[in-house]
């Protein structure tokens, strides 16, 4: 896919993007367990962890949400925020250079907004940073009382990797976004989680499998490579269950990190995967996205202008 | 709506709930500098349950278990409580409480069998804190959630813990993970009882049993039932209404006590911070 020539921007035209390539593209998930609110310490986590994963011959590393900061924040959201221009922000973009990079940051914009924020980059670049839509509110979840929602879900370009879409936990909750990237025509799906275990009666998590179920669908429904990144570890008695896993664009699952434990496994993609299985089954081909922006500007009638 | 058997399976897989708890309870430990538990023995289900966790979490050696019987503790009480020490090789303490109680007892004419419990509830945990310092150890919750919700415990007494890892489990559920943990065949058939007096049973003086409390509590805490969906289900109005209306008036019991708001930043109000910040 697009190596070298063409600038990495959010706005490149899709059509210029040159398919995915062949050849193996190999992905570290970051399993880790964040200090909570210790964004110093995290920070030394990250440079360790992008160590070893160049030791490995990685292409991408991939850390889990809200990765410098931790999850259960409340008030020390405020205390841990960075814009995208900071000093700790570079230093790990840097450290992982040439390799692509996912983090998770809380993002403070120039008017004082906070945000649940995933960025990426690649050759010392920072490429794109998304900012987390769907926060989610209910149960034990409090996080619309912190952080100000993102507005959209824009693909961008990456080398080798081909176009891929960033979502942040419960992002991918909802059909929308996947639709949204769908539309986008990305090739991969990165999605970076911070998931506690709940539901225990059956042989594995609750929320582990809805979450293997979610990325196995839409995997095979984008005929994309799905990647989960959770963490683990404890915060306030909930238990962060890692398990992350990749899935392949025909559904299966490729690797899955253990359960509970820091692990930094990794995934060897296989970007032919792509064309063969879209080739089998052409479902991003036969999507009538004009058909889609009219029902939807019929349904804003409706809901909103009636 | 239909009440089918899913909606009040209580079912657990013992094997992923201990170790998740094994993990939290190594993990909350370790994160506040400490590397030893220290808990009170009954020689009943819940404490038998934290027993083989804490073993399992942190080794027998790092394991303090505290026995506190008073004068009408049961022979039972004990023989159970020294065959969970015996077959976990932990370290263990027996502290009789019988004369600071009668000590007290002997200036305070007329009190209560629930002033008694209550007092006594105080006194062990006055202890389990005091064992706490010495044995650089923190305490250990044995507190299930059928009792946290229904508020049968002694609030500042058996409620008081730093970590519990078994809050969020209901007594039906605690007794499958018992079994898997291998906690003894005496301990699983004999009827549960605070001990609280002689002959005293949990079921006899809360008037249900454990299974049918649960299987209600379930439906109406985790699955969100409302009471009048459960009558028409088949549950009995007055036995709901009971329920409901102890879940209601425990609460205090779950909370720290309540601070008049003065200022723009009050604890657990607007001061709002994880517990685990920075760790």
């Amino acid at each position: 896919m697009s190596t070298t020539s063409e600038p990495n921007t959010a706005s490149q035209p899709t059509e210029n993007i040159a398919p995915a390539e062949d050849g193996t593209l190999r992905v570290a998930l970051a399993q880790i367990a964040p200090v909570l609110g210790d964004r110093p310490r995290n920070v030394q986590m990250h440079l360790d962890q992008i160590a070893a994963a160049k030791e490995q011959q990685a292409d991408l590393v991939i850390f889990p949400e809200l990765s410098l900061t931790g999850y259960f924040l409340r008030d020390i959201v405020a205390e841990v925020s960075l814009p995208r221009s900071s000093l700790e922000i570079a230093q790990i973009v840097e450290a992982a250079s040439p390799m692509g990079l996912v983090a998770g940051f809380v993002e403070e914009s120039r008017g004082h907004h906070f945000y649940n924020a995933a960025l990426y980059a690649e050759a010392g670049r920072l490429v794109h940073v998304h900012r987390k839509v769907y926060l989610p509110t209910y149960g034990l979840f409090e996080e619309q009382r912190y952080f100000s929602a993102g507005k959209r879900f824009q693909a961008f370009n990456a080398a080798r990797l081909g176009r891929v879409g960033l979502m942040i936990c419960e992002d991918l909750w909802h059909v929308s976004a996947a639709a949204i990237l769908q539309a986008e025509e990305v090739d991969a799906v990165i999605c970076i989680i911070n998931s506690p275990a709940r539901g225990v009666g059956g042989p594995n998590i609750a929320t582990a499998e809805t979450y293997e179920m979610f990325a196995r669908t839409y995997a095979q429904l984008l005929g994309a490579l799905v990647i989960v990144v959770n963490r683990v570890g404890f915060e306030d008695g909930l238990c962060f269950f890692g398990q992350s896993l990749a899935v392949g664009p025909d559904g299966r699952v490729i690797a899955r990190a253990p359960a509970f434990d820091e692990s930094l496994a990794i995934v060897s993609c296989d970007l032919a995967e792509l064309r063969r299985e879209r080739l089998i089954t052409p479902l991003g081909r036969d999507e009538q996205l004009l058909l889609t922006i009219e029902e939807l500007k019929r349904i804003k009638r409706r809901r909103y202008e009636a | 709506m239909k009440l089918d058997s899913d909606q009040t399976d209580l079912t657990i897989n013992p094997a992923l709930v201990a170790e998740i708890l094994e993990r939290f309870i190594r993990n909350e430990i370790e994160r506040t500098g400490f590397r030893r538990a220290v808990f009170g023995l009954s020689g009943g289900i819940d404490s038998s349950v934290v027993a083989y966790l804490a073993v399992r979490a942190m080794g027998p050696e790092n394991v303090l278990a505290v026995t506190m019987p008073y004068k009408t503790s049961s022979e039972e009480t004990l023989r159970d409580s020294r065959a969970v020490i015996a077959d976990l090789g932990v370290q263990s303490l027996e502290v009789p409480i019988t004369p600071q109680i009668d000590a007290y007892l002997a200036h305070m004419p007329n009190v209560s069998r629930m002033r008694l419990a209550n007092k006594c509830a105080r006194e062990r945990m006055t202890i389990l804190y005091d064992q706490s310092a010495a044995f650089e150890g923190l305490v250990v919750g044995t507190s299930n959630k059928t009792e946290l919700l229904l508020g049968y415990g002694t609030q500042f007494g058996d409620l008081a813990s730093a970590i519990n890892p078994i809050g969020d489990l209901y007594k039906t559920q605690l007794r499958q993970l018992a079994k898997h943990l291998g906690v003894g065949d005496a301990i699983l058939k004999k009827a549960p009882s605070g001990d609280l007096w002689v002959g005293q049973t949990d079921e006899g003086e809360l008037g249900f049993g454990y299974e049918e409390v649960d299987r209600l509590l379930v439906l109406l805490v985790d699955r969100r039932w409302q009471p009048a969906q459960l009558v028409r289900a088949g549950f009995d109005a007055e036995f709901i209404d009971r329920v409901v209306r102890m879940i209601r008036r425990n609460q205090y019991k779950r909370r720290l006590p309540v601070i008049a708001k003065l200022t723009h930043r009050t604890m657990d109000r607007d001061f709002r911070y994880p517990r685990d910040w920075g760790t």
